[in-house]
């Protein structure tokens, strides 16, 4: 597999609650599934995706957690065209 | 080593709070419901002078107040004759970091770096978190913002997904979670680890931020009109909106003032639930939050809620989620104004609210909120289309939360349905009897659920007689 560098940016992911440590009053489905947190950082050594590593965050806190992504980006959009929407404000008799 | 457990941390929230806080909320708790709010909401210690100054320094303030022209007409072609007020709205969208929530984190990061603190923390998963994020920058401090995004498969809705990613433009670390109220918890821990200020959107610094949006429209209105406003409409979730800029109007003098809150409807859908997590179009706003934080304030973080709207409200209204997108893209075609979908709730309640109103009278929407990318109606209808949810035009009233959403065809389908307000005082009287037992209550609980609920001591007697809580 191939190496990370440190420094490079990346994403963790930590199990925060694992399913039976979690809140007491919580519905069935979210009651089955652990807490968890992704978070992310700057490599503080070189690692492998999955490894357990050590990041620094953007305010220069370290976290510990499982290394999970390589520079994530935000992918969000304004979706696909919802057509329903275009002739408001103009089918109106304005 | 300290016990990191669940229970274990939520043991120590009051010592947590105290720190966190630089105040103790002992100095004004009375019993287990009443406490001296208005001496609590003094202790923050800041004018409304110094409010201003405070946000002038940080790009808070002093938005635009536009009048909606060409929506006023169209309103007054569905209104009976004389009828349709103006339309006003606040762009609040040009504060720093698009939103009123600037507001609202403002006087908290002040504060945090006239104490010394490193930095500052906020559980939120709305435009709160990109608020603080931008303050803290200002300021000079160190933000983490804890922010429930995606659900158990790792998706999350593009709101979410944006409102994240402007937290970490503005250089805060942004800790990302799945579904769940345990959010509070890793509050706690970090608060704990950090030692960093409790930002709560709860504590009196936030809501005395956003007393400052009320006297602007108060001035505003009286400036450009030569009257109160008639009616204020406000968003309404956690109720810090409301309460804030009621408390603004009021401090201005506009006690004649209709205060009227407006959610999005989601009832039938479970705010803990990992499945009802992308079911639902909007992530704030709505009667996940707004009915729970409505009939028991104190349900937050923070030992006793500044936030507390029964207080301030004379009229609530439900709108349906496609209402509001269709109104979203009204403003957009006809008014030149594009803007974020949760921003225009308030919106959409003040089109019924104006078809009442004469001519000659104001409604003012009190909030706009930035728009882009994932925060766009668009977005939120497309990624609902992806997970199932039926879009469709029709009458909003064939709608059902988390199945369908039904954008309008016409204008005249745009009503926001009016609730009972007494139903929402009951529901909270009960909780306060939950918490402590009415037999307990003396003059001073009595005097409390009065003002916390606008109405006299006699509506309290009266209700707990009617709902037999006396008893055993």
């Amino acid at each position: 597999m191939e190496k990370i560098s440190a420094g490079t940016w990346v994403e963790i992911e930590k199990i925060i609650l694992a399913p039976e440590q979690r809140a007491p009053t919580l519905p069935a489905d979210t009651r089955q599934v652990p807490y968890v947190m992704r978070v992310a950082g700057f490599l503080l050594n070189d690692a492998e995706i999955g490894e357990t590593v050590r990041i620094k965050t953007l305010i220069g806190r370290e976290l510990e957690g499982k290394l999970t992504s390589v520079n994530p980006s935000y992918a969000h959009s304004f979706g696909k065209i919802v057509p329903e929407l275009l002739s408001i404000g103009l089918e109106e008799d304005l | 080593m300290k016990d990191m457990s669940y229970q274990a941390v939520m043991g120590r929230k009051n010592e947590i709070m105290k720190a966190s806080l630089g105040m103790d909320y002992d100095d004004f708790i009375q019993t287990p419901i009443a406490f001296d709010y208005e001496g609590m909401m003094a202790e923050t210690g800041y004018s409304h002078e110094e409010v201003a100054r405070i946000q002038r320094e940080t790009k808070v303030g002093s938005t635009p107040l536009f009048e909606l022209h060409n929506l006023t007409q169209a309103v007054r072609r569905i209104s009976p004759p004389g009828k349709g007020a103006r339309i006003l709205l606040k762009d609040e969208a040009a504060n720093a970091s698009g939103s009123f929530k600037a507001r609202r984190a403002s006087i908290s990061a002040y504060e945090a770096a006239k104490k010394g603190y490193e930095g500052l923390i906020a559980a939120t998963s709305g435009n709160y978190g990109a608020a603080v994020a931008s303050q803290a920058a200002q300021r000079g401090l160190k933000a983490i913002i804890i922010q429930e995004v995606f659900d158990s498969r790792g998706v999350g809705q593009p709101e979410i997904i944006e409102k994240g990613r402007k937290c970490e433009a503005y250089g805060a670390e942004v800790l990302k979670l799945s579904v769940g109220p345990e959010l509070f918890y890793l509050l706690l821990r970090t608060l704990e680890e950090t030692g960093f200020f409790n930002a709560s959107l709860y504590t009196p610094f936030g809501i005395r931020g956003v007393e400052s949006l009320g006297l602007e429209i108060a001035h505003q209105v009286r400036a450009d009109y030569g009257r109160d406003p008639d009616a204020v409409v406000i968003t309404h979730a956690g109720g810090g909106n409301l309460s804030g800029t009621a408390r603004g109007l009021l401090a201005a003098g506009c006690d004649r003032t209709r205060i009227v809150a407006c959610s999005v409807d989601l009832s039938g859908l479970h705010m803990a639930s990992d499945r009802d997590f992308n079911r639902k179009s909007f992530t704030t706003g709505h009667t996940g939050f707004g009915i729970p934080f409505a009939t028991w304030p104190d349900r937050v973080d923070v030992p006793r809620n500044a936030a507390r709207a029964l207080r301030y409200m004379d009229e609530y209204q439900l709108v349906t989620q496609g209402e509001v997108f269709y109104v979203t893209e009204l403003l957009t075609k006809i008014e030149g104004l594009e803007r974020g979908p949760a921003g225009n709730t308030s919106l959409t309640a003040a089109i019924t609210l104006a078809k009442e109103m004469d001519q000659d009278q104001v409604v003012v929407v009190q909030e706009t909120e930035y728009t882009g990318a994932g925060k766009h109606h668009n977005a939120q209808l497309s990624f609902a289309r992806e997970n199932g949810i039926e879009v469709r035009r029709g009458h909003p009233a064939e709608s059902v939360p988390g199945e369908s959403i039904v954008i309008p065809e016409r204008l005249e389908q745009v009503r926001g349905r009016v609730q009972d307000l007494d139903r929402l005082r009951t529901s909270y009287l009960k909780n306060a009897a939950k918490i402590y037992h009415p037999d307990q209550w003396r003059d001073v609980d009595f005097r409390f659920l009065a003002e916390d609920l606008k109405v006299d001591e006699q509506w309290i007697i009266d209700h707990l007689a009617d709902m037999s809580l006396v008893e055993n």
